[in-house]
């Protein structure tokens, strides 16, 4: 990767580039892979990329970079991926 | 070399277009008019073969010279007054993205009332955008330092956008001759850009994202840094430039007469030009006084200004004024001054709304100080309601 030589706001592409955005999340989005159809709709829609894509097809949710946005959740046609509230009030 | 005949805009769209910048974006305003369409004209000749990108805003103007300016192009525009106020937001980030983006700037009064006449608020309410500002004071100068500036703004050490200023009609509107290098002697001085960064989709990055405390102040140092360098960078480049064609606007300063002098006169732009005349008329009458008309207000040459004032006193005056306070060159040259030189600075507030500012007013204004009848800062034309 080319990098440049000046003081400006650039940001190169690695993985966590903006830190642990994980801990932001309210509601965490639980995914049933036995309801899951492998549509891949998902990997498509998180505005993050925090949905990894496995060789065959199944997803998996980084839970480091989720902010548990939902939208996978309402993406899903199956209802495989549900979303539950990080701390359950006492 | 050709001489062309033509008022300051029409040259100055000439420079833009030997310049060979890739994209051009501009929206129409009075007096930058004839700019833009000179260099449509150059388009519709097919001798300009860049993009002109004719947008709905000058907020659109800047946005787009911004995006081309990240792609790696070079880029240039124009406005004037209200359309560069309309810019601001997009001033600041042109400057802090760090991008080399040319403007012209037609100095002209801002409304209400409405005045299309020649005066600077318009340009000094940008001066802590982060762009350098040179101010013109004839056709040749425009053209000379249209073209200097991209070869300024592109060297890797600069990289922050630049306005060159001129006033209204004073310069844009008036015709005078100016020397035209050849199409060779322009590439040869002014090679095609290396950008210091660009968006590039073989090599991917993001720009301005979220950026935390740490690093913030860093960039506005590295800018500042950036400004501190261009103080030593512009003569070098004017000198390779009189070295070619001759010819020589002075640097940060220009200097006239200031040899032996006991009295410096600090005036820019048209004024800058005229003071000359009343410089020549006052040396006639036995007073030693001469002309240092300042080109940079930013980068602002602050140890050239201590050096003037080591052995003279000086006399100010101003074609703005920060409402409050007082005239903004006045304010910095005393704040330049302040516990390195113990003179007197008198300032003057002159030629606002576009008002004449002839070379015997320019006189007047002189004599008072040096007589001594001069308050701190005076409203020249109406001491009678001070």
């Amino acid at each position: 990767m080319k990098k440049y030589n000046i003081k400006s706001s650039i940001s190169y592409p690695k993985e966590g580039a903006m830190g642990s955005t994980g801990s932001w999340r309210v509601f965490r989005p639980n995914l049933n892979l036995e309801k899951c159809v492998k549509c891949l709709r998902c990997w498509i829609f998180c505005p993050e990329g925090s949905i990894k894509r496995n060789k065959d097809d199944t997803v998996e949710i980084n839970y480091d970079y989720c902010k548990g946005c939902g939208v996978c959740s309402n993406v899903c046609k199956v209802k495989a991926i549900t979303m539950e509230r990080e701390a359950k009030k006492k | 070399m050709t001489v062309m005949i033509d008022t300051g805009n029409y040259i100055a769209a000439k420079a833009a277009v030997m310049a060979r910048p890739e994209v051009v974006a501009a929206y129409p305003i009075t007096p930058q008019t004839t700019l833009v369409e000179g260099i449509a004209n150059y388009v519709a000749k097919g001798e300009y073969k860049g993009s002109y990108i004719c947008v709905e805003s000058e907020h659109s103007a800047m946005t787009a010279c911004i995006g081309a300016s990240e792609a790696g192009s070079r880029t240039f525009t124009a406005t004037s007054s209200h359309g560069l106020l309309l810019m601001h937001e997009m001033l600041h980030w042109a400057a802090l993205a760090r991008l080399p983006i040319v403007m012209c700037n037609i100095n002209r009064v801002i409304g209400p009332g409405w005045n299309i006449w020649s005066d600077q608020n318009d340009s000094i309410s940008q001066r802590d955008t982060g762009w350098m500002q040179i101010y013109c004071s004839s056709n040749q100068e425009i053209f000379d330092t249209i073209i200097q500036s991209f070869r300024l703004v592109e060297d890797k050490k600069i990289v922050l956008p630049i306005m060159i200023n001129y006033d209204a009609f004073i310069l844009s509107h008036t015709s005078m001759p100016a020397d035209i290098p050849s199409q060779e002697e322009i590439d040869d001085f002014l090679p095609p850009l290396k950008p210091a960064w660009k968006l590039d989709c073989e090599n991917p990055i993001a720009h301005g994202t979220i950026i935390g405390t740490e690093y913030y102040e860093k960039l506005r140092f590295a800018m500042h840094d950036a400004q501190e360098h261009a103080k030593e960078l512009i003569p070098k480049i004017a000198k390779d430039w009189e070295k070619r064609f001759n010819r020589h606007h002075g640097d940060l300063l220009e200097l006239y007469r200031c040899e032996d002098a006991e009295y410096i006169l600090v005036s820019m732009a048209a004024i800058g030009a005229e003071s000359k005349v009343a410089i020549n008329h006052l040396r006639d009458e036995g007073i030693n006084i001469g002309l240092a008309r300042l080109r940079t207000l930013r980068p602002f040459p602050s140890e050239a200004i201590r050096k003037l004032a080591k052995n003279a006193e000086i006399i100010v005056i101003d074609r703005n004024i920060s409402i409050g306070s007082e005239g903004v060159m006045f304010n910095e040259i005393k704040a330049a001054l302040y516990q390195y030189v113990d003179t007197k600075v008198t300032g003057f507030i002159a030629g606002l709304g576009g008002k004449d500012v002839p070379y015997w007013d320019i006189e007047k204004m002189c004599k008072k100080a040096i007589e001594g009848k001069a308050k701190h800062q005076v409203w020249f034309g109406f001491e009678e309601v001070q």
